[in-house]
């Protein structure tokens, strides 16, 4: 092969794959996120899922600086969920119902828009949301509300492929962002107020052919099927809606499960159900099953246990141990150990009343309430699907929390049709004239107070699972959050403040209303030696910097 | 619905005409041909479950949470007919979160008649009696009007309850006259504020977040505090409004509850 030959056989190397040689993201670097805090190149900032940066530039002694340097305005009225990725100098971000948008990070100035137009037989349950993208090459990655996959090219802004991932018209959809592990990009489906049967997918990055599938209810012949009656587990639900973790020296990824269906009427499906409002731990090459660990079995409550693994290597009880911490749904904080998912300890973290606590497997000591009488948490949950977080310098937890929340559950049979809801009862607030909160956006006025609920940012200290302070706030706080080196924790709110907090103490540093509710996770990042911090609130993405 | 069939009784009743009416066994509205003439007591119960397990973690139990749609105060943000209303429901809003519903026909039937009907439901069935009686209550013998206002015409200090009809069931309003306090809504509830140079602020909470409260002072003034600047701040959970139970009689109560419900704001 003479010189010209030779590369000529070199381009076309470089057009028929893609990604190869020039690619903006290799899986060396997911492997390695924390160690360019510059980016932000996963959905929780790395595999371990700890929302930590390193980042030193914004301090306890200059946050009261930081001021505003751009605003993204989101051409949609839905719920704003993203958390973007960096990448270099560039973000991308989503926005409902499913469009991607690459934007300078250093001004907020839009490169490109993809805009995809999800089927109208979408039926997601609780807004048309999008929470981002994953990364790999220069491929992006987004799930769509009517249960798609499609891959993007992240310098222009095509789509690259597109595969279904369900009927949306039964009830799937899917919002989380998926999660890259080495050649295939991993997601969830949304629907468990449907009667989905839930699951967990991986596809080829370069094509979108589908490499496995767990499905989170097993089904006749399966090991777990017998925790389910009859053909209970066809619409068992056990849906699948953020974003999960990676060990790569386990080669694990981790998962958390939604609730059974229906919701609230256990007495339709008897039995543990699994594998719902659990933890689930698969090889990454094989979606096979490598141990799970349920935290609400038969749950009545809706208490999903779709939170984000957050995964940390401490001593525990005097040596070393890989850890996953827990802030559930269900009200309690839990520590197990991720390679084998046993139980280490568990403690409440709200006000609870459907346990009184945690046996030495760590399943619950049901204490059920009687009919019409109010039941901690509530519908919500003590927390939910908000990203909590993790500091190695503090070894806290920190997690979102609704304090004082209770709901009266009840229950009632549900007929299964597709594409219905299929949630089998009701929720109701016990305060006379006041809605359950809802998912949805309530506006600038407060109308639930402090007598239904109120919220507040707990730092957990895992080996006693009590708390060593706590930051309350008036109104409900659905908001990730985000801790760096320099001890700062990010935090939002439903009131729209966006706040730093001292990550030891809790004590307020400083805080901006940015006016509309905050259910996003915060980030930072860099660019040409400036330390960012960008939050969703409202309609808007909102991203700060110190003042020159 | 039974306030409309009640009162259009008490109209019909000199043409003679109500007893085919009650004979119907039915509620009725007559609002033209965007409704059904007629509703019936077992399609709205019947639609409130449904209501219940289908709508509710979107709408509200009020149905009320999403911005532009109050169902009790019939505002929509695309219906106007019975019909409009049963479409939406079947083939839901593209490019929005509600979705398509297969519901058979008595279903819809049910759902359509319940929301129509939303406003002065009450789950056991009761009924509700005179707004003109009540009305006269209200401005008389209750001394309502002494605080509260209807449409502006009338005090700031408690809440106009102008459209308080669109805003409370049937159900809720009646408690409320027999124990105020225990059914006044946590966000309305009166304040007492003390500034760090001793100044009282007396009035009802209007907003209230982490830092700050916004009110309605006793003078009618609309005040935003920092908590920050307060020495004392006390949320009190009592009211001045006092319990009807020993003051009216169930009737007097039914009528006034009737007038209240008539309440459906300025259109």
């Amino acid at each position: 092969m003479n010189l010209g030959r030779r590369a000529s056989f070199l381009l076309f190397l470089i057009s028929v794959i893609p990604g190869s040689l020039y690619a903006q993201v290799t899986a060396e670097r997911l492997l390695h996120a924390s160690d360019e805090p510059q980016n932000w190149l996963t959905y929780s900032g790395s595999y371990a899922s700890q929302r930590y940066s390193t980042l030193q530039q914004i301090t306890a002694a200059n946050v009261k600086n930081l001021e505003l340097k751009w605003v993204f305005q989101a051409q949609s009225l839905q719920k704003f969920e993203t958390t973007p990725l960096v990448v270099d100098g560039i973000m991308y971000l989503t926005q409902s119902p499913n469009d991607v948008v690459a934007v300078d990070a250093k001004t907020g100035r839009a490169f490109w828009v993809y805009h995809y137009a999800p089927s109208p037989a979408a039926r997601p349950c609780c807004g048309i949301v999008n929470r981002g993208v994953a990364i790999l090459g220069d491929s992006l990655f987004m799930a769509t509300v009517d249960a798609h996959l499609v891959a993007i090219d992240a310098k222009n802004g095509h789509a690259l492929w597109n595969v279904k991932l369900a009927e949306a018209s039964a009830g799937y959809a899917a919002t989380m962002a998926p999660l890259v592990v080495k050649d295939k990009v991993i997601v969830g489906v949304a629907g468990g107020e449907f009667g989905v049967r839930g699951f967990i997918a991986a596809f080829e990055v370069g094509t979108g052919k589908q490499a496995w599938r767990f499905d989170t209810i097993p089904k006749p012949g399966e090991p777990g099927h017998e925790s389910w009656r009859g053909g209970d587990w066809e619409h068992g639900s056990a849906a699948v809606w953020v974003t999960g973790s990676y060990d790569p020296d386990l080669n694990l990824t981790y998962w958390g499960t939604g609730n059974p269906g229906p919701d609230w009427n256990p007495e339709q499906r008897p039995g543990d159900n699994l594998y719902s409002d659990s933890a689930v731990a698969l090889d990454p090459d094989t979606g096979t099953l490598k141990w799970y660990f349920q935290f609400s079995p038969g749950d009545p409550y809706d208490y999903d246990s779709v939170q984000i693994p957050v995964l940390v290597n401490r001593n525990w009880n005097g040596s070393p141990r890989k850890l996953m911490l827990w802030g559930n749904r269900n009200g309690f904080f839990y520590v197990l150990d991720r390679a084998n998912g046993k139980f280490l300890a568990g403690h409440p973290f709200v006000k609870v009343n459907w346990a009184s606590g945690l046996d030495a497997n760590g399943r619950p000591i049901l204490t059920p309430q009687p009919p019409g009488a109010p039941t901690f948490p509530g519908i919500q949950g003590g927390t939910n699907w908000y990203s909590p977080s993790y500091s190695p310098r503090t070894g806290l937890f920190y997690v979102s929390t609704w304090e004082n929340y209770s709901t009266i559950f009840s229950g009632v049979n549900a007929d299964y049709k597709e594409g219905q809801r299929y949630t089998g009862g009701a929720n109701t607030s016990p305060i006379p004239g006041a809605d359950n909160p809802t998912s949805q956006r309530q506006g600038p006025v407060n109308t639930y107070t402090e007598a239904l609920a109120s919220g507040a940012v707990v730092a957990l200290n895992p080996e006693t699972g009590k708390p060593e302070w706590k930051f309350e706030m008036h109104d409900v706080n659905a908001s990730g959050i985000l801790t760096t080196a320099t001890d700062l924790l990010f935090v939002g709110g439903r009131e729209g403040y966006f706040q730093s907090l001292d990550a030891h103490t809790g004590a307020l540093l400083w805080k901006q209303n940015l006016g509309g509710e905050i259910i996003a996770g915060p980030m930072t990042y860099l660019v040409d030696g400036k330390q960012y911090v960008t939050i969703a609130s409202g309609n808007s993405l909102f991203t700060f910097a110190l003042r020159e | 619905m039974r306030l409309r069939w009640i009162f259009q009784c008490v109209l019909y009743r000199r043409a003679g005409i109500c007893a085919v009416l009650a004979l119907c066994g039915s509620a009725t509205n007559a609002q033209g041909q965007d409704r059904a003439p007629q509703y019936f007591q077992s399609d709205i119960q019947y639609g409130a479950q449904i209501f219940a397990s289908q709508c509710t973690s979107c709408h509200g139990e009020n149905g009320d949470v999403i911005p532009g749609v109050n169902f009790r105060a019939a505002q929509f943000k695309r219906v106007i007919s019975d019909n409009d209303l049963r479409l939406t429901i079947a083939n839901g809003v593209p490019g929005t979160a509600m979705q398509p519903f297969t519901f058979g026909a008595a279903e819809l039937t049910g759902i359509v008649s319940y929301l129509r009907n939303m406003s002065s439901f009450k789950a056991s069935g009761q009924m509700v009696d005179d707004p003109a009686r009540g009305r006269a209550l209200f401005e008389g013998a209750g001394n309502c009007a002494s605080c509260h206002a209807v449409n502006g015409k009338g005090p700031r200090v408690a809440p106009d309850l102008g459209d308080i009809g669109a805003l409370r069931t049937a159900e809720l309003i009646h408690r409320t006259l027999l124990d105020p306090a225990g059914s006044m809504l946590p966000s309305s509830r009166p304040v007492r504020a003390v500034t760090r140079d001793g100044k009282v602020i007396n009035g009802r909470r209007l907003n209230e977040d982490t830092y700050t409260v916004q009110l309605i002072d006793e003078q009618e003034h609309l005040i935003s505090l920092s908590k920050a600047d307060l020495r004392e701040y006390t949320v009190l959970k009592s009211t001045s409004m006092p319990s009807y139970k020993d003051k009216f009689s169930a009737q007097e109560l039914a009528d006034l509850e009737a007038y209240l419900l008539s309440l459906r704001g300025v259109k």
